[in-house]
């Protein structure tokens, strides 16, 4: 469904942030890259709906390369990749409701949305979605009132409200507290599955990684170092993606209490 | 011997920012020196100065019995004048600004876009108030026309250079998050970066509406129209108390214009 090749990011400054990077993910598959801080996890994501502008190579959405594609076409192909983002990301001053909509902008017309008059299935379907995060009550809050665990919901909505078929998510925990990170990244991966959703998740807590995901990709020095299944995170694996730490406490403190999603209110 | 060991012991002083004590001190005994000689050079005509004291006296005293009636109607439509020169031009200049902040920005505009409308806020703030209306009076003759237009144009470099650093300044994810929804470069600015910069927008409008009635009060010394027109009047009869009376009005219309942009400033934060 989304396919890299030979993907190439040299930054103006000559720091080669992706280096060929090779990777392809099926249908519906939920991944996580993770790898220490510099190692070009953000950069990849942004290459594939070029927020930022890789270097080379080609990138692939089903069938059309987005590398390439005119400005306009662009725009139509990021419709179909939602990204969530670290710090949430949500336009402060607006309301939780237009931050919600901001994720059909590419669908309606700029007179429509400068005056708010979304059609009424947009309207709709985002108070299906601010009521599954369990949000509903707050659509008409600015954004900036919201802890961080529900903006990150916020956040959500928004990209899956474009009705996209690829999610691309940036630290999504980065800067939430243990418990709402396992709630985030639970629902996360509970509404991936429900729509079908295929999902790259940029993590650098490796247990909440292997906890929630399928699949592993470990970058270091834009070079992937590791493509696997959690189980197959070892100590060894791990020095190669970080360097040498003891790891033993990391990978075993995985086992999931079955807290349900609670909502903060 | 490691660093710290050498150090306890020994007081310690913040490093001086100019490192080399003898560029240190010619510089601060140059400028002490220049300082005196330039202070020297300003000569004061005291006799001058005590016949002075007697006109600023009488100018002075006459705030204390202004005058409000004997020329009432020539007062209200000055300031009818002046309220107008104000209004239109902030609401012209504010309009004209946008689109040029927008191009100002290094961050969301093109490069040519941005030298052009960088330099377009040059030439606006290169060219003092003044200057421009004595220009466009010699243009359009005497009257609120010349005002206006000086006002706007003027409003242009403000508002544009100031808007333009507060767009640079805003917060990048932000607007990128808009971005990556597919939105159309119009829908962008309008959700990803007008949020971040309104409050800055509407408090720089209303210094501006505040300054443009203060400026139109000067204009009318070069025959731009306005109160300053009446004020230059009064002056020229030597009717201070008139004058002082023009001049409270402009000191409670200000204080009132203060006021009013504090609450307004308040309210959209």
């Amino acid at each position: 469904m989304l396919r890299l090749e030979k993907l190439v990011k040299t930054y103006k400054t000559g720091d080669q942030a992706l280096k060929a990077v090779e990777l392809t993910v099926p249908e519906g598959q939920v991944l996580a890259l993770i790898g220490p801080s510099g190692a070009g996890k953000s950069t990849l994501i942004r290459c594939i709906n070029r927020l930022v502008e890789p270097t080379s190579g080609r990138v692939f959405l089903g069938d059309v390369e987005l590398t390439g594609l005119s400005s306009g076409a662009l725009r139509r192909e990021r419709r179909r990749m939602g990204m969530i983002f670290q710090e949430y990301a949500l336009v402060e001053r607006l309301s939780v409701m237009e931050n919600v909509l901001s994720g059909r902008l590419g669908y309606v017309g700029f007179w429509r949305s400068f005056l708010r008059r979304f059609p009424q299935s947009d309207v709709d379907e985002a108070f299906r979605l601010l009521d599954r995060v369990g949000l509903a009550h707050m659509a008409d809050k600015r954004a900036d009132e919201l802890s961080g665990g529900q903006r990150q919901r916020v956040g959500i909505c928004r990209a899956l409200i474009q009705n996209p078929a690829l999610l691309l998510v940036d630290e999504p925990t980065a800067s939430l507290d243990p418990k709402t990170s396992r709630q985030i990244m639970r629902l996360i991966c509970e509404l991936c599955k429900e729509r079908g959703l295929a999902a790259i998740i940029n993590i650098h807590d490796v247990a909440l990684a292997q906890m929630f995901v399928q699949r592993v990709i470990g970058l270091r020095f834009g070079a992937v170092e590791f493509d696997g299944p959690p189980e197959g995170l070892t100590p060894d694996v791990l020095t190669t993606i970080y360097g040498e730490e003891d790891w033993e406490a990391t990978i075993e403190a995985v086992d999931d209490d079955e807290d349900d999603i609670e909502v903060a209110v | 011997m490691t660093e710290a060991s050498i150090r306890i012991g020994q007081p310690w002083r913040k490093p001086p920012f100019i490192k080399r004590p003898w560029l240190r001190w010619t510089l601060l005994l140059g400028f002490a020196a220049y300082l005196v000689a330039a202070y020297m050079t300003v000569e004061v005509n005291w006799s001058r100065v005590y016949e002075g004291l007697e006109r600023g006296k009488k100018f002075v005293l006459a705030f204390t019995n202004p005058d409000f009636t004997t020329r009432s109607s020539d007062i209200y439509e000055g300031m009818v004048e002046s309220i107008i020169m104000t209004i239109a031009s902030s609401v012209v200049g504010i309009a004209i600004s946008i689109p040029i902040a927008l191009g100002a920005a290094r961050n969301i505009a093109p490069l040519p876009v941005y030298l052009i409308c960088r330099s377009i806020i040059a030439v606006s703030r290169a060219l003092q108030e003044i200057i421009v209306a004595i220009l466009l009076v010699a243009i359009f003759g005497f009257g609120p026309l010349a005002g206006f237009l000086t006002l706007s144009f003027a409003t242009i470099g403000f508002l544009s250079k100031l808007l333009a650093e507060d767009i640079e300044s805003m917060d990048k994810v932000q607007a990128e998050a808009i971005k990556a929804s597919g939105a159309k470069w119009t829908q962008w600015i309008n959700y990803g970066v007008q949020p971040q910069v309104m409050p800055r927008l509407i408090g720089l409008s209303i210094y501006r509406l505040d300054i443009n009635f203060r400026e139109s009060a000067i204009l009318g010394l070069v025959g731009a129209g306005g109160i300053g027109a009446t004020l230059n009047t009064a002056f020229d009869r030597y009717e201070y108390d008139t004058a002082a009376a023009i001049l409270l009005i402009i000191i409670v219309i200000v204080m009132a214009l203060e006021y009013l942009s504090g609450v307004i400033r308040a309210r959209v934060q």
